[in-house]
């Protein structure tokens, strides 16, 4: 501890080195700053949304301007913040150390998928200084091609562009895994998050190249007046929603299973227990995976769709349903006469079993097409999307940011302060979203302005919650710096993790390892 | 062939145990690329065939005023790419530099007829007035109030004067004259075009982007940075010029010969 270590940290110095660097892990920091920029961003438009709903009629702004807000919000969460949130920071980071390996297979278009990302969200961004965009985060035609303005171009592009670089990553994970195992790891001792990041890649390769397509033909549409989704010419709106879907509901997937990877690997070292069934939650990775493309016409059960259409997919989303109870399942048999500590990334895991149950049992109402009829387009689906998405994903993100914060920076996050920050965020995320599912169930619809005098209470218990959630967050940012600033001495496994990570130095050195590690059982031997 | 016996002049990046170790997980990341290219254009000819089940009378007028002859010189053109394309790989690896760039030269041109020939298509089309959606039609309206279309226009042109006539002033022959009559009596019509200039527009943007890899691949031939013992880019450029040709093999007959 008395001489400074060598490490990626001071590998190489200067703000040009972390700009044209190769580090995989450098990378993963690179990508924590700049989605945890676009989280404030769209962080900020959720709480002036929720703002705007705190009475009836007009409480800040106008209407138009109600609708660019909720847009951004949704545009930026979605396709900035879930979408490569957990896969491009810490996947970056850990993937490759778990393996074994020294880095990614692909360094180079590692850090060309960062600058896509950033290129795609300045062109998305800057719709709000050229042209205001007011589609909603789905773009639906007729209305995103036919009635409103010209700013939906740059803002799909944007999209597009940031398609490709999670395209490009989803490539590189899996080709990483495939050819970087260290000797002695076989596909069956990967931990559970490698499975997890796996099963995402490819679904970030299977699924975007036609979303990528479907926003081409909305562009085509825009600037030549194609007319494939426009009835006047002969085309059909609804194709648009077929395509959109084709790629949202895997992208559903993409969001939420790098978090059930983060799920696997807090249970396992918090609970100091072999996992419970570990090829049953590897493989259901990708069962999931595998699923998610048969059902996306659960999105258009009142689209006019067939009767017989609207019961086979009713019945395949149910089915999804098998794999992720598996998963849930074998978290509680795990913990399960463990010895679990209840530190803060453990709380956010069992934060993220609690408000995912939730949101995936109300999926199952969405799914039964009589009742969707009843929750179409109502507050019901914000709240059943919110708890998968935000009570799911961000939970995960922020029990991977304190159990990982000691093996990327060399400090340990303040546990005192992460549980703050949890129970913030625990409540708020309850107080905000649990009364939507009330106000859907009452009628309230979603993406609207203005609403019936009698929601008021409702809605005002919701925005108070989002401050709450607004505070928690802002506890978790002042635990990073204060980390950062005081945080003590980590070592190098102060959790007791039984991953390679924690083999090797806190920080890693610049090649992950001192000598390529030799595999000789399985992740997770605790006893 | 072996990439293993390599003399020293190439070294494999630090993070893979050998060149064989580079060149697999390189080639397996091309192909995962190939597969994103073809779900892309997938997403096409899925939106094709529902349309064309739902018009099969628009996709047949449309098709007969695309030129078979033109289409079928481009398809032509691209099958010898791709042999060329195979050829100069082939040279690389056994070291025969002067002729894997002459092949892969042949290669670029192949795409510059190809890209030529598109020009004069699609020049002719904007001239006659087959164009997408709706710059398929003018401001006007019809007798009837119905939108005038940019070939109606053409069409009402060519009824006044003689066939002699309208191959001069309107460069238009007999048969086209025939099709496009038949055309401009099918509703929906421009909707074909709308799918022939984004399947054709989107490929030919990959045909450019194939002939610039290949010019970059060609450099490095050149330069010889490419050889026997290390040649992933150039086959990794040489799959992606395949893929192109492959999509275009379904495109042809798909704009083309569908009526
Ligand atoms: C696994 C994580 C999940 C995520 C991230 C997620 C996300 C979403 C999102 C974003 C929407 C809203 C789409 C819109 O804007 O219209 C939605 C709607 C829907 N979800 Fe989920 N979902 C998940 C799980 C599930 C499950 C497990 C089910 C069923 C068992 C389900 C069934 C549905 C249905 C049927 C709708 C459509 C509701 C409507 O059309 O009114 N979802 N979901
Ligand atoms: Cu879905």
């Amino acid at each position: 501890m008395a001489h400074e270590q060598h490490n990626y940290l001071n590998h190489q110095k200067g703000i040009w080195s972390w700009l044209t660097t190769l580090d995989h892990k450098r990378i993963g920091i690179m990508y924590f700053v700049a989605i945890m920029s676009f989280f404030f961003l769209g962080g900020v438009f959720a709480l002036l949304v929720r703002a705007e709903l705190f009475t009836p009629g007009k409480t800040l702004f106008s209407a138009d301007v109600y609708n660019r807000m909720m847009t951004y919000h949704g545009a930026i969460m979605v396709f900035m913040v879930i979408v490569p949130g957990i896969p491009a920071i810490f996947g970056n980071f850990v993937l490759p150390i778990m393996i074994g390996a020294k880095d990614v297979a692909f360094p180079r278009l590692n850090l060309m998928s960062w600058y896509m990302l950033m290129i795609g969200a300045a062109i998305t961004g800057s719709t709000l200084f050229l042209e205001n965009v007011d589609t909603g985060w789905t773009f639906y035609t007729p209305y995103s091609s036919i009635k409103t303005g010209l700013g939906v171009i740059p803002m799909v592009l944007g999209v597009f562009i940031i398609g490709f670089s999670s395209i490009l990553t989803g490539l590189n994970f899996i080709v990483t895994t495939h050819k970087l195992r260290a000797p002695g790891m076989t596909m069956n001792r990967i931990p559970l998050m490698v499975w997890a990041l796996y099963s995402t890649a490819i679904l970030q390769v299977l699924a975007t190249p036609v979303l990528a397509i479907t926003l081409l033909l909305l562009i085509a549409e825009k600037t030549l007046g194609v007319g494939i989704f426009d009835p006047q010419l002969g085309g059909d709106p609804v194709l648009f929603q077929h395509f959109f879907w084709f790629y949202s509901h895997p992208a559903v997937y993409i969001m939420i299973l790098p978090a059930m990877g983060v799920i696997s690997e807090l249970v396992a070292t918090y609970s100091r227990k072999v996992i419970f069934g570990y090829t049953a939650i590897a493989y259901s990775s990708l069962a999931i995976a595998g699923v998610s493309f048969l059902v996306w016409g659960h999105h258009m059960f009142v689209s006019g769709q067939s009767e017989f259409a609207g019961v086979l997919f009713s019945f395949i989303t149910m089915l999804v349903g098998v794999p992720t109870a598996i998963k849930l399942f074998n978290w509680i048999a795990t913990m399960y006469k463990g010895s679990i500590r209840l530190d803060a990334p453990m709380l956010f895991a069992i934060g993220f079993m609690f408000l995912f149950t939730i949101g995936g049992l109300t999926g199952v109402y969405l799914a039964s097409t009589g009742m969707d009829i009843h929750f179409h387009d109502t507050y019901f689906v914000v709240a059943h999307f919110h708890y998968v998405m935000v009570g799911g994903t961000l939970m995960a993100l922020m029990g991977a940011l304190i159990y990982w914060f000691p093996k990327v920076t060399g400090k340990i996050y303040s546990d005192l302060v992460g549980r703050i920050s949890w129970v913030f965020i625990f409540t708020g995320f309850n107080v905000t979203f649990f009364p939507q599912f009330i106000l859907g169930n009452m009628g309230m619809p979603r993406r609207y302005y203005d609403y019936l005098p009698t929601f008021t209470e409702l809605n005002q218990m919701s925005t108070f919650g989002s401050w709450l959630i607004g505070t928690g967050f802002l506890v978790g940012l002042y635990g990073v710096i204060y980390a950062l600033l005081k945080g003590k001495e980590a070592g190098n496994n102060p959790f007791g993790g039984k991953t390679l990570e924690w083999t090797t130095a806190s920080p890693p050195p610049h090649e992950n390892f001192e000598s390529t590690p030799v595999l000789t059982g399985g992740p997770y031997e605790y006893r | 062939m072996s990439t293993a016996n390599h003399s020293g002049g190439f070294h494999h990046a630090h993070h893979f145990d050998s060149a064989e170790h580079q060149y697999d997980a390189s080639k397996q990341g091309i192909w995962l690329f190939l597969v994103t290219e073809i779900l892309m254009f997938g997403g096409l000819f899925v939106g094709y065939s529902i349309y064309h089940s739902l018009y099969p009378q628009v996709f047949h007028a449309g098709s007969k005023q695309l030129s078979v002859v033109l289409g079928a010189l481009n398809t032509v053109v691209l099958l010898f790419s791709s042999f060329t394309m195979a050829l100069g790989i082939n040279y690389v690896q056994r070291g025969l530099r002067n002729k894997a760039i002459i092949a892969l030269a042949v290669t670029i041109a192949c795409a510059a007829i190809f890209m030529v020939v598109k020009f004069f298509e699609y020049t002719h089309k904007f001239h006659v007035g087959t164009v997408p959606g709706k710059y398929a039609y003018t401001e006007e309206l019809s007798a009837s109030g119905e939108k005038v279309t940019k070939v109606g226009a053409l069409l009402a042109e060519a009824n006044k004067l003689s066939v002699v006539e309208r191959e001069h002033k309107l460069h238009l022959d007999e048969t086209e004259f025939e099709h496009l009559t038949l055309l401009e009596k099918t509703k929906n019509w421009p909707l074909f075009f709308g799918f022939y200039f984004v399947m054709s527009g989107i490929h030919g943007l990959h045909v450019l982007a194939g002939a610039f890899l290949i010019f970059w691949v060609l450099l490095k031939v050149i330069k010889n940075q490419v050889g026997p013992e290390y040649y992933t880019p150039v086959e990794g450029v040489g799959l992606f010029w395949h893929v192109v040709d492959l999509i275009w093999i379904y495109l042809f007959p798909l704009l083309y010969l569908v009526g």
